[in-house]
Formats: C-alpha cells, structure tokens, sequence
C-alpha cells in the first residue's frame, strides 16, 4: 500500500469518525440532566434509613455494598499481581541496601526533604485515619483514608532511607493487614447472611443522631476495614517497586 | 434542576459556572501538557499538577469524595509508581 492511499483510507475513516461523533454529540441530553428517580430517592430516605449523614458512603458501604466488595477484591488481586510479578527471579540477585563500596559517600537525602518529611508524616497519619473513620458523617471514606495512610509510609522512606521504611513496613505484616482487611469487610457481609439476613445487610444499631460518628451500623466497620486493605495493598505495591529499584539487580548470586 | 439548600457557603451560580468554565479549560490545558511533553520524569511531574487540577474540577462539579480519591491516587499514589519504574528502568539502562 502506497503511503498516499494510505492518506486517503485514513481520511475517509477520519470524517466517517468526526460525523458519527457530532451525531452522538447533537443528541446528549442537556449539562446536569439526571432524569432518574434514583438518586432523588435515595437523597431522600439515606439519612432516614442508616443515621449516616454521607450519603455516598452509606451508597458505598450499604445499599452498593456488593460492588464495593468486588472492587475490593480487584485491589486485593492486584497488590498479590505485583507482589507476583516483581518477586525475585531465577538470574536476578538481591543485594544489600547499603552500598557496598565503602569509600563511596552515599547520596545524602537533602535536610529540606528530611525535615519536610518528617513534619508531614505525623498529621497525614492522623489525615488518613480521620478519612477512614469518618465515612458515615464526612465525605471521605476508607479507599481515601487508606491511601492517604500509605503515603504517610512513603513519607518515612523520604525522610529517613529504605531500611527505615523495611522496618515500619515489614512485607509480612503488610500481607496480614491486607489480608484482615478483604477478609473483614467479606465478613460482615457473611455475618448478616449467618443472621438470616441479605448479604451485606446493615445488621448493627444504626445509632439514635444522624451524623453522629457512632452512627451508621455497619458502614463505619466496613470503611475502616477497607482502610486497612487500601492501606496495606498501597504499601506492599510501593515496597515492592522500592525493592526493585533499589535491591534486586540482573545476574546470579 | 436548582439547588434549593442555601448556606452560608453557596457559592452564586455565575461565579460557580464562570469556576467551572475556568477549570475545565485549566484541565484540558493540563492534558494536552501531559501529551506533549516528551522527557519522562517531567511527563510525571505534569501528571501529577493534572491530577491536582481534576481534583479541582471534581470539587467544582460538587463531588468531594471523588475529589479525595483524585488527590490521593492522581496526584501521589500514580506519580510515586511511575517515578518507580523510571527509577528501575533507568538503573538497568545504565
């Protein structure tokens, strides 16, 4: 095929695109149309029902609990993917972490970073547990809480160095934390289900003030246990990047 | 349909359609910059004042939540990942 009927394949394909495209454009319904009764519904009876005063937590966590639940799973898997993928292959070896050649100065992380770093760790900390915690009255929720908390670990490997960061952050630990939290929020779905209940079922006391953090049943438990896993999932994806940069090098032992 | 809440915080409509215009052109400038620029460490810097900006735009169009997850996963956890890899890929290269 010559590059000039390959100009004009692509010109036609091109208009047939842009004519098809403005056709679909002309008949989008207008900006900030909803016609759906759904969510005037559920904007309507969602405090009522579950004493949770966010209401798109209470969407997440309690009526599209189910969703949430495979969304959770898909996380799960893909921390297990990379914790698979980049595991230490036949022909790569793991060196130290300290440099090996000791008349080598090792880069110095600037004090700026160091201290930056370290000011940040401690109220992200406390960020990320508040969102986590605060999925019924806020919005917020455990996904943002949870990954707000991981960056508080990326944070200690800014300010002090790899090692530091090994040892808050052992892969072990992170695996059973991970594992805690996919497995909790499954629970409480089951919980209701050994209740007699539906799957996923607001099965505690929802509380008597709206708004209230102790209100809501179970949405509050499954945020905080979704923050456990987004947390964990987010460390050992890191770590396990952080480990081959630094660590795992090409040719045998 | 209108709002019908009124708070102390509302914000009048034409100062909230003239902030949304503004951050829907800021965004797609934002994109475009993603595109073109060619050297990979900066690419991931502008990834991550992209992701940033939508943050914006989300709390603009009235979606906190998504503003929250846009800011963790957009503009930290995503950027931190590719920096990573480049990290990685560069060292093997060398």
């Amino acid at each position: 095929m010559t590059p000039t009927q390959r100009r004009w394949i692509f010109l036609a394909a091109a208009v047939g695109l842009a004519a098809f495209y403005l056709w679909g454009l002309s008949g989008l319904p207008g900006f900030g149309n909803y016609p759906g009764p759904y969510g005037f519904i559920i904007n309507r009876i969602a405090v009522g029902q579950t004493n949770a005063t966010g209401v798109v937590s209470t969407i997440n966590f309690d009526y599209r609990g189910f969703d949430t639940v495979g969304e959770e799973f898909i996380l799960f898997a893909a921390a297990a993917g990379v914790a698979t993928v980049l595991r230490r292959l036949r022909g790569e070896r793991e060196r130290s972490a300290t440099d090996e050649a000791a008349d080598r100065d090792l880069p110095t992380t600037s004090s700026a970073v160091r201290m930056v770093a370290l000011l940040f760790t401690g109220p992200v900390v406390v960020m990320g547990w508040w969102l986590a915690s605060h999925a019924q009255t806020n919005p917020s929720g455990g996904f943002q809480g949870g990954v707000v908390l991981a960056t508080a670990f990326v944070l200690i490997y800014l300010s002090g160095e790899f090692l530091v960061f090994k040892r808050f952050s052992p892969v072990a630990l992170t695996e059973v934390v991970e594992a805690v939290g996919a497995g909790g929020f499954a629970a409480i779905g089951v919980s209701a289900v050994a209740m007699g209940l539906p799957y996923l079922k607001n099965f505690l006391p929802l509380g008597t003030v709206p708004g209230a953090v102790s209100s809501s049943g179970t949405i509050a438990l499954i945020s905080f246990f979704v923050g456990l896993e987004v947390a964990a999932a987010f460390i050992l994806i890191i770590g396990e990047l952080l480990d081959q940069t630094l660590l795992i090098r090409q040719g045998a032992n | 349909m209108t709002l019908a809440v009124v708070t102390p915080y509302t914000v009048p409509v034409d100062l909230m359609d003239a902030l949304q215009v503004t951050i829907l052109i800021l965004v797609a400038a934002g994109a475009t910059a993603v595109v073109l620029i060619r050297e990979r460490v900066r690419q991931v810097l502008t990834l991550s004042v992209y992701g940033v900006l939508l943050a914006v735009l989300f709390l603009a169009f009235q979606a906190p939540d998504v503003t929250l997850s846009e800011l963790t996963v957009g503009a930290v956890a995503l950027p931190i990942i590719l920096l990573l890899t480049l990290a990685k890929i560069r060292k093997r290269e060398e």
